[in-house]
């Protein structure tokens, strides 16, 4: 276990729903310091949901958010400064077409946080550097391949430095050979104590980077536990029936 | 054909090709600005202005210009309430081409994706600053063909006004003719002069169109 001692963010009783349709049902969830938690689930349960949630591109209908012990989702806080400290990187290769791999990563740094250009440039290219794209940084999202693309998405939002970093099924719409790479990347930010909420479907990933396993279904926390539990012994029957699904990848 | 008649009349051609270059300009101003309101009210979805505005662009794109103009001219004036000739030029123009600007950008805005904003929106960028990094410059590039294309038309559009006694190019032109029978040259003017206007207009367009493809898919 890592330093547990202070928890970066908790969740009372998160309501969401999509019109009438209730999708999460009352959440109460923590993430400490340092801590890697990922979060499995069949699909439609929720899971994204509840990330996205969590940096306000999602509405919710009650409960409360607390960044670092303050409210954040009370509507007094503003988003857009908020979200400076929660890095999110999406399924979907998401960098901004118009812009170079370096622009993309510079955009965050510079205008939101108005930091100073050469300082972040400096970053970002050790950040390309660690991922293996610095010779990369003049080309254009369209030039890069769909791991490359990932990898410039977690640099971008690294570069501004967040406390926290959300991953939403990131290797999901990646050619099978193009997720190691990825993954590798998200591993390495893991063991250099990076707070980090992951949801995914690669099994044998979350089993080998988690501190612990929070399992979603239909829009409740069914089961928490650390891995080497959930993975072996799941304590709950729909627990259970989830991993039967994936055991095919065993 | 009659070099001196042609040497004559030019003085005329360029004093009527301010006035329809100064009513293309206003019209496509007061154009933009129509249709940036209707792309706001639309991409907002404002509930009332969102019926009214699909009721504008209806009426506006499916009746000609020279009815519009008719209405605001004479129809107006029935009722008590009478323009200039020149307002209802502009006026019209506005009303005509409000709504295929309107639609440019708004087909332009539409192709942005919800995932680049919320990309923008997770990087900790304001809502105004996204319109201006993000959504802009990638909307921009898919609606300057279409806004060209308006600009274009609406230049050629003026020719119309001349129904309402504005002494435009086409108005000249049928006036020249009417006087001195000289058909051959008075035609030949006016097409000389409406493509010295919108050659130069067309080859900037065609320019800046590949100029910003270049920015939009990135290569």
């Amino acid at each position: 276990m890592k330093e547990t001692e202070k928890i970066l963010l908790e969740v009372h009783k998160l309501k969401k729903n999509y019109g009438n349709k209730e999708i999460l049902h009352g959440i109460d969830f923590s993430v400490h310091r340092g801590e890697v938690v990922v979060l499995l689930g069949p699909s439609g349960c929720g899971k994204s949901t509840f990330l996205r949630c969590l940096n306000g591109l999602e509405e919710i209908q009650s409960g409360s958010i607390l960044l670092d012990g303050s409210i954040i989702s009370d509507g007094k806080a503003e988003w857009y400064a908020i979200r400076q400290k929660i890095g999110m990187v999406f399924q979907s290769y998401d960098l901004f077409p118009h812009m170079t791999v370096i622009e993309n990563i510079l955009l965050g740094p510079l205008k939101a946080q108005k930091r100073k250009k050469n300082e972040v440039e400096k970053q970002a290219a050790e950040l390309l550097e660690r991922v293996g794209l610095l010779d990369r940084k003049d080309d254009y999202p369209a030039q890069l391949s769909g791991g490359q693309k990932q990898r410039v998405a977690i640099v971008r939002a690294l570069c501004m430095n967040p406390e926290i970093m959300l991953f939403d099924e990131v290797t999901a719409s990646l050619d099978p050979e193009m997720v190691r790479e990825v993954l590798d990347v998200m591993k390495e930010l893991a063991q250099q104590g990076m707070t980090m909420l992951i949801v995914t479907h690669e099994m044998n990933f979350a089993r080998s980077v988690a501190d612990r396993i929070v399992f979603i279904d239909e829009g409740c926390i069914v089961e928490e536990s650390e891995p080497e539990q959930f993975f072996t012994a799941p304590q709950t029957e729909r627990a259970q029936r989830f991993l039967d699904i994936f055991s095919y990848e065993n | 054909m009659d070099q001196s008649f042609i040497a004559a009349s030019i003085p005329l051609y360029i004093k009527a090709a301010g006035l329809t270059l100064n009513l293309a300009f206003w019209g496509v101003l007061l154009s933009l600005f129509v249709g940036a309101v209707c792309a706001v009210i639309g991409y907002f979805r404002i509930p009332v202005l969102c019926r009214i505005m699909q009721v504008y662009i209806e009426l506006s794109r499916n009746t000609p210009l020279l009815i519009q103009l008719f209405f605001l001219y004479y129809g107006f004036a029935k009722i008590g309430i009478k323009f200039e000739a020149y307002t209802c030029a502009i006026g019209g123009l506005a009303f005509l081409g409000g709504s295929y600007m309107a639609e440019a950008l708004r087909a332009g805005i539409e192709s942005v994706g919800k995932i680049q904003i919320e990309s923008g929106l997770s990087i900790g960028l304001t809502r105004w600053q996204l319109m201006r990094y993000i959504v802009l410059p990638q909307a921009l590039a898919v609606a300057v063909p279409a806004i060209a294309a308006n600009v274009i038309f609406l230049l050629k559009e003026t020719s119309v006004v001349s129904a309402i006694a504005l002494a435009d190019l086409m108005f000249v032109a049928k006036d020249l003719i009417g006087m001195y029978y000289r058909t051959s040259e008075a035609l030949l003017l006016l097409v000389g002069a409406y493509l010295i206007l919108l050659l130069p207009l067309s080859l900037f367009f065609r320019y800046l169109e590949r100029r910003l493809r270049n920015v939009g898919l990135g290569n």
